[in-house]
């Protein structure tokens, strides 16, 4: 049983030393009403540093990274993070500076900060970009409010409901209605893209917009995105791309040339930053010149070879962020632009589409593959099949891959295919790793058909059995409390 | 650099295997007319040599707070970071890990979060935390959209000793549609008592209210607040310095029904801005309200301790459209850093810490009242205030040149923050520099 | 999977149960089973008014959550509290819980709903 940090207190134990003081003690002097002071001291761990080092050593030793081994979470785009980044962004010209400086002070940090905007326009074949969103749904909130104030801009106070495709992330949905939208579900057609039929039949002057991904979710490119774009700009919306699957088509394609108006990306996905275990990310978004006045404030502006800080933008939709976004993702990702360039990036898409159809010819005997084709990025297999004749779900198969030193691929998603199994390799895995995935998924499958009960109960080796998520959720314990 | 490795041999027979004749092939779905046809214009590969040099120089034009003594804070301050704090954070199993979806795969991930929930109780006195926020403004800003869909009303009052960005991301957000945005003008450095409570009725929604507040000041009103606020059931949102909870009462004892703040103090560098992380704190009865990730411990199937993500029903990638928030991706690195922090100083260091920043601050008024200068407000604060200056920005310069980072330009003041890495004898440095054009 | 015949049912997979003018609203079987373990169900207030259609409140499982809709308009009159504290009872007895009772205002409108007989079909229809 791993001990929590507060159980390792030891009264009086302790891990650091203030400096002394060296104010004149006559001068040292406190003036905090009593009535504002604390009564009880915060509940905080009392170890040693030996001891703390130990006990967080330890979790990171009941931890899995992409460091640690084969990651092929679909939608997460869990690359190798170069460690050349990690050593830029502690650079203490960066770690060291304070957002409020004066911009004389920090001119190699906004330097830094608007040659990744762009690069990124040029990357994405948009006009201008913001970096002030902190992760991908911050990005998708930004240009969300972004269509809004497009529209509300030209009074065209009417367009109340923004559409998403069925098959789309939550967070879409969740930010249209976070901008008070009404969301209207798009179907996908028996080919898993975007039903033109019925995208026709919903558009009116009401639709504000339409998010997509491209290549979409089932890891499929949306062939018909100049159409999708033309249904959607006659009728008077915008088009907002969705940046999770940019890591299909950098160097290939580019969403500005598809038609759309407004795009982010997740530097934590495509441009190799670190997940830190669920953030921080970054998810600048980008969009066409006619919207640029709307971007939040500052923005960055570059005159006679100096750069500043711009806040006076009447038309900004003001602020998403205290300061200007996450800086220490930007050196990371702009380390990694510049270390790969032109020729490395677009290695960089044509790799992780063989990786991903490499396993995908090479998993399609075994499980079903409802759209299987040329896929992009990842592609999404099936469990249905093990399901129908074994009873082993997909989240079998997930739990069963821990015991082979694996993380699963994402399980139950998109929504529009069962038992989903979403595979994305990326680019940075070798041809052994993914023959060791696909040894390890073929053996599950004899496993679910030989011994399906022992299925049912993993993992066996990890260090945890399945833990009691009903109970956790029906009986909620959020933080520890002292036994006495 | 690159960081594809199979070699083209490889790629070749992988190839074959798909049954594709070249690498082309793979692309054949996208219509030709959208390809690019030509590359990327972007500088060529460089090596890692090249990058060291390339990204050395861009560092080295910026002046960092580690070799100059900065009094500049205003929501981000320069604190000591202990050096195993930085050391653990490059254990890669944390910082290559994905967000801990698979639990027998994260309990390490998943404990630290458990842990960092429940110092931010500690320090708070609030029943719960989640994973963390974007920054503090972030999470400001969703816990007054929770307020609005808790009460089921609109109306958000705030002080303009609210930090100015703060309220600037709020209105960002208000852009939903939801929230009724109404700033209250503050009086001599506080928040108005008598017009916030004028104010307050059956449609509102939240007070907001930061102790200490943007100028530094202590919000010597919240008591009186408070009652207003219930009194309608309403709700007492507060934003608070995380370090002078080592001091100062914690909002629950205020009876805040959310707490949050800018983590950033905790354990994390300036960074020039970012990445923060925003805490969020509040009541049991808000608990399925509460936006963004939380951990709670179970057992597994063999009655072992176990640590799950739940209540995953209120997020996103579940509840859609539906959801209070869209927040996915958070701070969890941050949040790591602020619990490996708040674990190495620990429970006597944290208070001994706070403690100094408020003696410097004293100390930091008597030296430059002694030097001539006055206080723009004469009130209590922790560790951070406003000093008059007829013209911050030709003061700011004036320290710069000898070798200062000076404060926050307000209009005619200049607000100063001090940390414990401050000295006696920067602040006599400071009182002489600022002492000097005060006699001008 | 079971169907009780005595009862009305929804499109949406809730049934109702008429004693007089108030209608009991609960859940079908087949709705526990396709949520999974239910961990909460937020409960409406007592007092508000309702038309058929209308969300009267939240049933979340662990990895699930679905609205709750009144198949009938009207008044709630009470609601069953002890699921607040044990919401698992809705798996284990769906048609001994209800969630809510309405005072009906348009008792007509039970004859849009489904017998036991019909929802059958269409329960077999959907698990095609």
């Amino acid at each position: 049983m791993s001990k929590l940090i507060f159980e390792k207190s030891v009264k009086g134990a302790r891990a650091f030393t203030l400096p002394e003081s060296d104010i004149p003690p006559e001068k040292v002097s406190e003036e905090i009403p009593a009535d504002f002071l604390r009564e009880e001291d915060p509940l905080l761990p009392e170890v040693s540093e030996v001891e703390a080092v130990r006990h967080f050593t330890a979790l990171s030793q009941r931890s899995y990274g992409v460091d640690s081994g084969f990651y092929p979470l679909g939608s997460c785009t869990m690359k190798y993070n170069p460690k050349i980044n990690e050593w830029a962004a502690r650079l203490p010209g960066f770690a060291g500076i304070h957002p409020y400086q004066p911009e004389e002070t920090v001119q190699g940090a906004l330097e830094l900060m608007y040659e990744l905007e762009q690069m990124l326009c040029e990357i994405t074949g948009m006009d201008s970009f913001t970096l002030q969103p902190a992760a991908g749904a911050h990005g998708e909130m930004t240009g969300a409010m972004i269509i809004k104030a497009y529209h509300n801009s030209r009074g065209d106070t009417k367009r109340t409901k923004m559409i998403v495709p069925d098959s789309a992330h939550g967070t879409n949905p969740a930010t249209a209605n976070m901008l008070g939208y009404k969301v209207i579900e798009v179907k996908s057609d028996e080919r898993g893209l975007v039903d033109l039929e019925d995208l026709r039949a919903l558009m009116s002057d009401e639709i504000a917009g339409l998010m997509l991904t491209n290549p979409n979710t089932l890891g499929l490119f949306e062939e018909n995105i100049r159409e999708i774009a033309a249904i959607v700009h006659d009728a008077g919306g915008l088009l907002y791309y969705d940046g999770a699957n940019a890591n299909a088509i950098i160097g290939i394609a580019r969403p500005g040339d598809m038609g759309f108006d407004i795009c982010h990306l997740n530097l934590h996905k495509t441009f190799g930053t670190p997940h830190g275990g669920g953030g921080p990310g970054s998810g600048p978004i980008g969009v066409k010149s006619f919207l640029a006045d709307f971007l939040p404030v500052p923005v960055i502006e570059k005159h006679e070879g100096k750069y500043h800080l711009n806040y006076n933008r009447p038309l900004s939709i003001g602020k998403v962020h205290t300061f200007y976004g996450n800086f220490g993702v930007m050196v990371k990702a702009y380390t990694y632009i510049k270390a790969l360039g032109s020729s490395g990036l677009k290695a960089v898409s044509q790799n992780a589409v063989l990786n991903a159809n490499y396993l995908r010819t090479k998993l399609a005997g075994c499980y079903d593959i409802p759209y299987n084709r040329l896929c992009k990025h990842e592609f999404v297999a099936s469990a249905r099949k093990q399901k129908k004749e074994a009873g082993i779900t997909a989240l079998d198969v997930a739990k069963a891959l821990i015991d082979r030193r694996c993380h699963p691929p994402t399980v139950y998603f998109p929504l529009i295919v069962e038992e989903a199994l979403m595979i994305e390799p990326t680019e940075t895995e070798t041809r052994e790793r993914l023959d060791a995935f696909i040894e390890a998924m073929l053996e599950i499958d004899r496993e679910a058909r030989e011994n399906p009960e022992r299925l049912k109960e993993a993992p066996h080796r990890a260090v945890i059995r399945r833990p009691d998520e009903t109970g956790a959720a029906r009986n909620p314990k959020l933080k520890w409390t002292p036994k006495d | 650099m690159n960081y594809v490795p199979n070699p083209p041999w490889v790629v070749r027979q992988m190839l074959d295997t798909i049954g594709a004749k070249n690498i082309e092939d793979l692309f054949a779905d996208i219509p030709e007319a959208l390809k690019l046809k030509r590359d990327l214009n972007l500088p060529r590969p460089q090596s890692e040599v090249e990058l060291r040099r390339e990204l050395a120089a861009l560092a080295g034009r910026n002046l960092s707070a580690d070799d100059r003594p900065c009094f500049l804070g205003a929501g981000a301050y320069d604190h000591y970071i202990p050096a195993a704090v930085e050391q653990l954070l490059l254990r890669s199993e944390f910082y290559t890990a994905y967000t801990p979806y698979q639990p027998e795969l994260s309990q390490g991930v998943l404990q630290t979060i458990f842990e960092y929930q429940t110092m931010i109780c500690n320090l708070t006195g609030m029943d719960l935390a989640n994973a963390s926020m974007y920054d503090g403004g972030s999470a400001l800003a969703e816990a007054c959209s929770l307020a609005c869909d808790a009460t089921r009303r609109r109306k958000i009052l705030i002080p303009d000793t609210v930090h100015p960005r703060y309220l600037e991301v709020i209105r960002t957000y208000a852009m939903g549609g939801k929230m009724e945005i109404i700033t209250v003008p503050g009086k001599d450095g506080v928040a108005d008592p008598d017009a916030i409570t004028s104010m307050i009725d059956s449609r509102t929604a939240a007070v907001v209210i930061q102790h200490p507040n943007f100028y530094g000041n202590l919000e010597t009103a919240l008591q009186q607040i408070e009652k207003a606020v219930h009194g309608v059931k309403g709700l007492l949102i507060m934003a608070v310095d995380p370090i002078s909870l080592g001091l100062l009462k914690p909002p629950g004892a205020w009876g805040a029904d959310i707490a949050v703040g800018e983590g950033q103090s905790l354990g994390n560098p300036l960074s020039f801005g970012g990445p923060y992380l925003g805490f969020f704190a509040a009541t049991e009865q808000l608990m399925r309200r509460v936006p963004g990730r939380l951990v709670g411990e179970t057992v597994d199937r063999e009655g072992n301790r176990a640590f799950v993500l739940t209540l995953q029903a209120r997020e996103q990638h579940i509840r859609r459209e539906k959801a209070g928030s869209n927040i996915c991706s958070n701070e969890a690195l941050c949040a790591l850093a602020a619990t490996i922090y708040l674990t190495l100083v620990g429970r006597e260091g944290l208070k001994e810490i706070a403690r100094r920043c408020h003696q410097l601050a004293c100390y930091a008024k008597q030296k430059l009242e002694q030097a001539g200068l006055k206080l723009k407000y004469q009130r209590p604060f922790f560790k951070e205030f406003a000093v008059t200056i007829p013209d911050p920005r030709a003061a700011n310069a004036a320290l710069l040149k000898e070798g200062i980072i000076g404060g926050y330009e307000l209009d005619g003041a200049l607000l100063l923050a001090f940390t414990e890495k401050r000295t006696c004898a920067e602040i006599d440095r400071l009182a002489s520099v600022l002492g000097g054009i005060a006699r001008e | 999977m079971e169907i009780k015949a005595n009862l009305y049912y929804s499109d949406d997979h809730e049934w109702v149960r008429v004693e007089g003018d108030l209608a009991y609203i609960g859940i079908t079987d087949y709705a526990q089973h396709h949520l999974g373990d239910i961990v909460f169900v937020e409960l409406p207030e007592i007092g508000g008014e309702f038309a058929a259609g209308d969300t009267i409140g939240v049933i979340e499982s662990v990895k699930a959550v679905a609205d709750m809709h009144t198949p009938v308009s009207g008044t709630i009159t009470a609601v069953n509290e002890a699921l607040e504290e044990a919401p698992e009872t809705l798996n284990k007895d769906p048609y001994g819980q209800h969630i809510a009772v309405l005072k009906m205002s348009n008792p007509d409108e039970l004859k849009k709903l489904m017998t036991g007989e019909q929802y059958t079909a269409y329960c077999e229809q959907a698990e095609e």
